[in-house]
């Protein structure tokens, strides 16, 4: 406990995996892929979440990251269901057939 | 110590990451996944956040990536990312975007460091202290959570539905437009034949 780690690590480490995500979401056809990405972004924001918690010195942040947690778990859910829908449709497995979607 | 371990697990984390988001198969993207998300359980450990590590494993890696594997299974992986891409270029300008961003966000954090932290390290993320807040401060936000969970619920049964008439809402004349229909059924068609017992070779690369 003597050499505590700074916060800004864990905020560059966020940063990367953040950016890890991004260029995830962009790069990739399969959208369970992407969906990945996704999660990976928030996991990456939770990060910093916790970090800054940790350095302001209250419980807030950790609060807030299990909010985000159940927002992921829902969107997940609802995401997996109408990529399964889309796919009975076509068949088919690319972002690019989720412009069935449009209206 | 804790420099040691914090480097070991955010390499790990960064590798899996990197595994995640190169790798052709999804499967083996799921398990890289996996790996990125317990790490990220031992840094909320090594950062005092006990209660989240565990959540995060239980909620992340238990429920999530079952789902997630789940829809790998269900949706007959390996055929998606073969075959030329027709949007080629733009997809290449993901790698002057992400190191854009990269780097605005180093420029942004490089103003955290003059920012003095509030307290000590002490030790706020202990349970109790995160119920507390739970219950108190964000009790609102708690019991929306509950809405929304059951609302997504709702939702993922409503949009994993079968048709009306028992029949797997796949028929292929149904409110698509001509022009992509001759080329769906054949996809179709050919989807449906191969089923899932017969992966094509250059999936796992």
């Amino acid at each position: 406990m003597m050499d505590l780690v700074p916060e800004s690590y864990y905020v560059g480490l966020s940063a990367v995996l953040f950016t890890i995500g991004v260029v995830g979401v962009i790069i990739r056809r399969n959208p369970l892929v992407m969906f990945m990405s996704i999660e990976l972004m928030l996991n990456a924001g939770n990060l910093a979440l916790v970090a800054f918690g940790r350095r302001a010195g209250n419980a807030d942040g950790q609060a807030l990251v299990f909010f985000v947690m159940a927002v992921a778990a829902a969107e997940v859910a609802v995401g997996l269901a109408i990529i399964v829908a889309v796919f009975r449709l076509r068949r088919r497995l690319s972002v690019d057939d989720l412009s069935v979607m449009r209206w | 110590m804790a420099h040691v371990a914090f480097s070991l697990i955010a390499a790990l984390a960064v590798a899996s990451a990197l595994g995640l988001v190169l790798k052709r198969n999804a499967i083996h993207g799921a398990l890289f996944l996996v790996v990125n998300l317990a790490s990220v359980a031992a840094l909320y450990l090594t950062l005092g956040a006990e209660f989240l590590a565990a959540a995060q494993v239980i909620v992340y890696a238990g429920a999530i990536m079952v789902l997630f594997v789940f829809a790998i299974m269900v949706l007959i992986p390996g055929k998606e990312e073969t075959g030329p891409d027709p949007r080629r270029g733009w997809r290449l300008a993901a790698v002057p975007v992400g190191a854009l961003l990269l780097l605005q966000l180093a420029v942004v954090l490089r103003g955290l460091r003059s920012v003095a932290g509030a307290g000590g390290p002490g030790t706020p993320g202990s349970v109790e202290a995160i119920a507390r807040l739970l219950f108190t401060q964000y009790l609102f936000p708690f019991e929306l959570t509950s809405v929304l969970l059951l609302a997504a619920m709702v939702g993922v049964l409503l949009l994993a539905r079968r048709g009306h008439d028992g029949r797997a809402s796949r028929r292929p004349s149904r409110g698509w437009g001509p022009a992509v229909r001759g080329e769906r059924m054949m996809v179709g068609r050919a989807a449906g034949r191969r089923g899932a017992g017969a992966p094509p070779s250059e999936a796992s690369e």
